[in-house]
Formats: C-alpha cells, sequence, structure tokens
C-alpha cells in the first residue's frame, strides 16, 4: 500500500435477501482504491452496484436488507467494516461524507437549512451553537452561495435543485471529511449547473485536498472531472485505467461500446452505436463473464468461467478472458473485424 | 396567521347554516311528537291541539326553520320541552364531564397510539411490530360499549378497583377514558406506523445517517417530525369525532354529559335540545379541523400560510 492512500476496498461482496433463506451479491469482488486529493470516478449503468458500492463504503445499508458478507474497506488504516456502530458514526459526516443525486430529497423538509447544518457540525465539533452556526455561514460562502444568511433561514422547499446541491456539498463539508463520496452529484441537476457543482467539487479538492469518490453513468463528468476510474458492471469492477488511456485505449468491450456510444460532435453518422442488451437483473446474473450475452467477441470460454480483474499493462486492469494470455490472440482478431 | 383565522372561522358560517338546515329537517323526519310527549297520555285532542299552536309546530316547517334560525342568531337556542330550561344552560352543565373526558381520551390515544405506530415502525417484522399491530387491531375490531361493559365487570364488579358509573372522583374517568379513546389509539397506531415507514425511507433520513447522526435523533428529530404531518390529519379527524362518540360511552357509564343529553332528548323528541347539541357536535369538529390546518403550517413549512 503506498502511503498515499487513502481508502482501499478490497474483494467487497454485499449481499440483499430475496427471501427468508436466499440472497442475491448485489457487488462482489469490488476493490480499488483513492489515493489523498484524488478525485476518482466510478462508472457503469444504473442498478451495476455502483451506489450499493458506496453504500456499503460508509455502511449505510441498515435501512435495506442489505449485508456485507465479505471483504475490507480500509480507511486511513483501518478497516471500517471492523468498527463498532458508534465508531463508525463518528467516521461518517467527520472523515468521509456523502452527498446524493437527488438534493431536493436529500435536506429534510421541515428544518431549515442552518438547523440542518448547525446539526452536522455539532456533531463532530465541539462548537456552541453560535460558534457553528458561524461556521455554517462560512461554509456556506466557500460553495458559492450568494447571500448565506438570507439562505441560512430558508426551508428546503424555497431552494432551487442546483442552491440545494450546493447546500449538500457545504453540510458534507462542514467539518472537513477526507473523503467525500459523491453519489450522481449532478444527475438531477440541468446541464449548466451541472458545470458549476463539478467545478465546486474541483475547487473543494484543490484548496482542501479532499479525495473524491464521483459516482456517476455521464462519462462525460468522468472525462472532465477525473483522475483515475472504475467501470463498473452487473456488481464487478471490470475495468480499471487512467481516465485518459480509458477514454483512448478502453480494454474491456463493455468499456468499449460505452465510450463508442457517446455522441460526438461533427461526425455525422445515421445511428449512434449502442450495446445490444440491458443489465441482467440481479437475481438472474448469467454465468460466466456476465458481460458475455451482450457482448459481441464472446467465446465459450466466456458463458463458463468469470475471468479475474487482470493488469493489462502497467495502469490498466480488465476483467476479461479476452485480454488474457490463453485468449489473447482472439483478441486481436475482434479488434481486428473491429 | 392571524387574518387566515378570522377568515376560516367566518367561513365556516355558510358551512353552519347548511348544517343548521339539514339537522332541522333530519330532526322533522323522525317519526314522533314532542307533543305527544310533553302532554301526556290523559290530553285530549283539543289538549294536544292548542299545545302544538302554542308551541308553533303548526305553522309551515320552513317558517318553524326561519324562526329557530332567527332565535340562533339571537344566541336563543330555545326551551326544551321536557324540562322547560333554556337550552344553553342545559348544555353548560353538561359540557364540563364530555370536555374532560374527551380531553382525557384524546391526552392518552394519541401518546400511546403515536408511541405503538413509531416503535412498531422502527422495529418493523420484529416482535414489537407484531405486538403493536395486534394491539392495534384489537382496537379498532372491539366495539367500545362491549370493551366497557367488560371493563366494568372486571375492574368495578369484581375487583372493586374503580366505580361503575356517576363522577364521583377522579377515578370514574378512568374506564371511559380508556374505551373512548381505544378506538383512536389504534387509528394512530396503525397510521402512525405508516407513516414513519415512510419517512424512514427517505432521502433525508439517509442524509442524517450520513453525517453521524446518533440512530435515536435520526428517528425522532428527522423522521418522526416529518411523519406528524400526516398523522395531525388523522389526530384531527378522530377527535372530531369523539365528543360524538362519548354518546354511547356515557350511556353505558352513566356520564351526565352532553352525549346522554343527546341520547335522553331523542327518546323525548326534545327537538330544541337535539338541535342545538347536533349543532354544537359540527361547530366543534369544523374547529377543531381549522385547529388541525392551523397545526399543520407549524409542522410543515411547505404549506405555512403568509
Amino acid at each position: 500500500m503506498n502511503e498515499n492512500n487513502l481508502l482501499k476496498v478490497e474483494n467487497l461482496r454485499t449481499e440483499f435477501k430475496i427471501s427468508r433463506k436466499k440472497s442475491v451479491a448485489a457487488i462482489s469482488d469490488v476493490t480499488f482504491e483513492i489515493d489523498k486529493g484524488e478525485i476518482v470516478g466510478l462508472v457503469g449503468e444504473s442498478g451495476c452496484g455502483k451506489s450499493v458500492t458506496s453504500l456499503s463504503i460508509i455502511r449505510l445499508l441498515n435501512d435495506t436488507s442489505g449485508e456485507i458478507t465479505h471483504g475490507s474497506v480500509w480507511f486511513k488504516g483501518n478497516n471500517l467494516l471492523k468498527l463498532s456502530d458508534e465508531e463508525m458514526r463518528h467516521i461518517r459526516g467527520k472523515e468521509i461524507a456523502m452527498i446524493f443525486q437527488e438534493p431536493m430529497t436529500s435536506l429534510n423538509p421541515v428544518l431549515r437549512i442552518d438547523n440542518q447544518l448547525i446539526e452536522a457540525i455539532q456533531l463532530h465539533t465541539e462548537y456552541t451553537k453560535q460558534e457553528a452556526r458561524k461556521h455554517a455561514l462560512e461554509t456556506l460562502r466557500s460553495v458559492g452561495i450568494p447571500d448565506p444568511e438570507r439562505v441560512s433561514r430558508c426551508y428546503p422547499h424555497q431552494l432551487s435543485g442546483g442552491m440545494s446541491q450546493r447546500v449538500m456539498i457545504a453540510m458534507a463539508m462542514s467539518c472537513y471529511p477526507d473523503l467525500l463520496i459523491a453519489d450522481e452529484p449532478t444527475t438531477a441537476l440541468d446541464v449548466t449547473i451541472q458545470a458549476q457543482i463539478l467545478d465546486l467539487m474541483q475547487g473543494i479538492r484543490n484548496t482542501r485536498g479532499t479525495s473524491i469518490l464521483l459516482i456517476t453513468h455521464d462519462l462525460g463528468i468522468v472525462a472532465e472531472t477525473c483522475s483515475r476510474v472504475y467501470v463498473m458492471y452487473a456488481g464487478r469492477i471490470i475495468e480499471e485505467a487512467p481516465v485518459d488511456i480509458l477514454f483512448s485505449n478502453p480494454s474491456h468491450p463493455y468499456t468499449q461500446g460505452l465510450i463508442a456510444s457517446i455522441p460526438k460532435l461533427g461526425l455525422e453518422a445515421e445511428s449512434l452505436p449502442f450495446i445490444p442488451g440491458s443489465v441482467p437483473d440481479i437475481t438472474m446474473m448469467p454465468g460466466g463473464c456476465r458481460f458475455h450475452p451482450r457482448c459481441r467477441y464472446a467465446t465459450e470460454i466466456c458463458s463458463q468461467k468469470e475471468p479475474e480483474l487482470i493488469s493489462i499493462n502497467e495502469s490498466q486492469k480488465c476483467r476479461c478472458w479476452l485480454k488474457t494470455s490463453e485468449y489473447s490472440i482472439k483478441t486481436e482478431n475482434g479488434e481486428s473485424r473491429k | 396567521m392571524g387574518r387566515y383565522f378570522v377568515k376560516r372561522v367566518l367561513g365556516t358560517i355558510p358551512l353552519l347554516l347548511v348544517i343548521s338546515f339539514l339537522i332541522f329537517m333530519f330532526i322533522h323526519l323522525i317519526p314522533g311528537d314532542p307533543v305527544r310527549n310533553m302532554a301526556g297520555r290523559e290530553a285530549t285532542t283539543e289538549e294536544l291541539e292548542n299545545l302544538r299552536e302554542s308551541m308553533g309546530f303548526n305553522k309551515p316547517l320552513y317558517q318553524q326553520y326561519f324562526s329557530y334560525l332567527n332565535d340562533l342568531v339571537h344566541g336563543d337556542l330555545g326551551i326544551s320541552y321536557k324540562t322547560k330550561l333554556p337550552v344553553s344552560e342545559m348544555m353548560i352543565g353538561r359540557l364540563k364531564p364530555t370536555l374532560k373526558l374527551t380531553f382525557f381520551a384524546t391526552l392518552w390515544s394519541t401518546i400511546v397510539g403515536i408511541a405503538i405506530g413509531v416503535l412498531s415502525a422502527v422495529n418493523r417484522g420484529k416482535l414489537i411490530d407484531y405486538l403493536g399491530m395486534l394491539i392495534a387491531i384489537s382496537g379498532i375490531s372491539i366495539p367500545g360499549f362491549w370493551l366497557g361493559l367488560v371493563m366494568i365487570q372486571i375492574f368495578s364488579v369484581k375487583l372493586g378497583w374503580v366505580p361503575t358509573g356517576g363522577l364521583d372522583t377522579w377515578r370514574s374517568y378512568i374506564l371511559p377514558s380508556i374505551t373512548l379513546g381505544c378506538g383512536i389509539m389504534a387509528i394512530l397506531a396503525r397510521f402512525s406506523r405508516s407513516s414513519m415507514l415512510d419517512s424512514l425511507g427517505e432521502d433525508y433520513v439517509r442524509t442524517a445517517r450520513a453525517k453521524g447522526q446518533r440512530e435515536r435523533l435520526v428517528i425522532l428529530r428527522h423522521a418522526f417530525r416529518n411523519s406528524l404531518v400526516q398523522v395531525v390529519t388523522v389526530i384531527g379527524l378522530q377527535i372530531g369525532g369523539l365528543l360524538a362518540g362519548s354518546v354511547l360511552i356515557e350511556t353505558v357509564f352513566t356520564i351526565p354529559g352532553l352525549g346522554r343529553l343527546l341520547v335522553d332528548s331523542l327518546a323525548f323528541r326534545d327537538y330544541k335540545v337535539v338541535q342545538a347539541l347536533l349543532l354544537f357536535f359540527s361547530f366543534e369538529y369544523i374547529l377543531i379541523n381549522l385547529i388541525v390546518d392551523l397545526l399543520y403550517g407549524v409542522l410543515n413549512p411547505r404549506i405555512r400560510l403568509k
């Protein structure tokens, strides 16, 4: 482990009970790491397990039937999965903060903004209410809210979506966490506001050195913001790469399909390329490689055995039989066919 | 807020007018003759006719209604046929026991009902949940008068802990309050459970947990406060019905309240008293719902009034 490492998730497996005796794994064998001050993207279609991964990291699955059954989450040298609930409570909000997809519903509708911020601040500091209020106003100002005094006295329904997300970010940043998990932070916002929020998060990273795990389905956001990317498909990480390599040389057929399906300006095409089929249902996962029914390079082995996530060069990892030494020849064929 | 309140109170006037008309008409549709009740069995036809005329019963119904309305706006509820006392005086005397009974019943049933609902929701699918919902189902299913009689049998007759009826000590209020509040407690338990489950699944509850808030405060400060908005509506509707619901309970426990008065007056076709009581119950129902509407604004800033 390098000393710059902040978070290291190893072989994480989270299962959901679907009946009294049966559980299904929403994610399994999820391994990734985040360095200090790094913005890392976690990309995938909806339902691929991105949010389950993030909720597993800060152990917020308790209001679902989900349970972490395997793996470890190393944060600053501690395995979060081994901490008591009380110890974990001190990590949440203080060391690891989280913002969510729907800022409008993520704020409590019956409490004023200042009270919600003061609550977050007082949970992890010794501030009096007055000091906490002052700090809350400063935090609001730091996330680009023009009139913090007025906004702090508002109720959530009086704010716009972008404003609410700023408030959420302010709340998340109020105790200066080392890691910010942003679960689709801009999905519910319109495009100009999206850009502002992304700028804001990058600014926070630059000034505070906060690491950010950015969960999104939007490759455009990843390209703009992240330094490294993990691509998830059906509960597995299927590719890891630095952002420029991911876009210039995607290795997994799924990633290739994703990137090919981004519309490109100035390129006239009859129709956009797409990946046939849809993400398999969690209860009916195909055997072998989970992507093989949709993969145009699929061979016999793909349906029989699941590949491992292996390094294919010094910076890139891929979970695909075509990238292993035994089957690599077919890759060449596959790519030449493309 | 003040202006809104005045507007709402004034808004009840047309509503009360319609209600008074309906009450008046329905009462006169009930078979039975108050004049015969007043005059007694031996009265001759002539005596009956005289009495009828002196009381204005021979006039057309609409005239009777308007004279009733005229008296009403002058604050005159009329004279009881049975006791010859002013109706307002009779009602004031009977108001206190009924209000007390309603108050105690509301108090305990709200606290217990909400507590059961919240505990059940938080422990969803566990023993506490099943137990709570068993209590709720029982409370809804068991008729009040039956529960009252059974409790009298056990606690008054067999154990002698509380009086069987009347209003001599504070103990007299225990059984009637329990009986009266039982249904509301049950409804509130079920309602606050489902409302609480809704808010526990909301995004802001997850946010509160992500802040590192203690689970107890996540439940009370975030989930519970939001679930109250819905629960208050039900409380309003139920308490409105409580005052009138005291009719049965006051009869079972022989409590000299408004409910008893209504039953007795109906039997005697004491129109003036019945009209006044029904109007009073309607007004009270409207008033409580008005208070609930105002409470709404306090609990839910999204509909706070300007």
